[in-house]
């Protein structure tokens, strides 16, 4: 496999790959420290790639996976970090106006969901892939990607519904 | 689109049984305007997934990043042992004077010693003849 082969396998979902590590790992340049180390590891392993089926399936795969090590190994490494992190966007004013634009909130609400439905709600209402690849995907059974999507998109609903009878939005 | 069957997809929606095809319908719906009001919370959402879908990777992908570090690791190691080689070589150069020029000292030590005690017994020797020369002078002055 070639360069120009592997770009042309990769271009069309690296955004993707992109958009998902950006939505488990919060900040922009980890997100894109992700996204080059994925695409490497799959440049890496180019000659295994040209005989899989679906490469993207594979690839959306290693990045949930590649996302939860990073995840796992900086609240091992820097607890306080997170914390304090999550201390900010409790209490600083500029979380709080930007909570009140109402399309911003969204993704404020996804942010506090589990990172199980994170990855379900940004495969599914985002990168609108079906069923049977999320399962593939998030190796799990149809039922359970059913639950938990459902379940995140009620706890935003209920969210967003509180927010907007209060007049908040 | 009647908003009953809108209300409908919605409960759907939310129980996530709806096909990608239905859920598309509602994305058009929700992000077309004219949103029933009891429904306005959904126009957020459907807005926000539809302005996430649009970020993008901008950096260019690099596919050989490692390559580089590794070359420049081998360089070092080769500086590092030309720097090494040169450095035994003049040390050993500077170890050799240093060795001479202690051997040096040590053999003047032994020189100026030895020479301080050839003095000293000669300076004996010395005293020993001038007494030989004042019991002379007395026998002298005693026979005259």
């Amino acid at each position: 496999m070639k360069q120009s082969d592997f770009l042309k396998v990769v271009l069309p979902f690296k955004d993707k790959v992109f958009r998902l590590a950006k939505r488990l790992l919060v900040s922009n340049e980890e997100a894109e420290d992700a996204t080059q180390e994925l695409l490497f590891k799959l440049w890496k392993s180019k000659e295994k790639i040209a005989s899989y089926k679906n490469v993207e399936a594979f690839a959306m795969t290693m990045t949930k996976n590649y996302c939860y090590d990073r995840l796992k190994s900086k609240q091992a490494s820097n607890l306080t970090l997170v914390h304090s992190n999550y201390k900010e966007n409790e209490t600083s004013l500029d979380k709080k106006l930007e909570y009140q634009d109402s399309v911003n909130q969204v993704h404020v609400l996804i942010e506090k969901l589990p990172e199980q439905q994170k990855i379900i709600i940004q495969l599914r209402d985002i990168e609108e892939y079906d069923f049977e690849e999320i399962c593939k995907m998030v190796d799990m059974k149809p039922t359970a990607v059913r639950v938990a999507l459902s379940r995140a998109r009620k706890k935003i609903r209920e969210q967003l519904t509180k927010n907007h009878n209060y007049g908040v939005s | 689109m009647e908003l009953a069957n809108i209300e409908e997809l919605v409960e759907k929606y939310l129980d996530a049984t709806t096909t990608l095809q239905e859920e598309a319908t509602l994305k058009n719906y929700f992000t077309g305007g004219n949103v029933a009001i009891h429904l306005q919370e959904y126009t957020y959402l459907f807005n926000y997934f539809a302005i996430a879908k649009e970020e993008q990777f901008k950096k260019t992908i690099k596919l050989a990043p490692k390559k580089t570090k590794k070359r420049n690791l081998t360089w070092f190691s080769a500086a590092a042992s030309v720097a090494l080689l040169v450095s035994i070589f003049f040390g050993k150069q500077q170890y050799d004077k240093h060795e001479q020029r202690k051997e040096a000292q040590r053999i003047y030590v032994q020189v100026s010693k030895g020479l301080a005690l050839l003095s000293s017994n000669l300076k004996k020797g010395e005293q020993a003849v001038a007494v030989l020369y004042t019991y002379e002078n007395t026998i002298n002055k005693i026979l005259k």
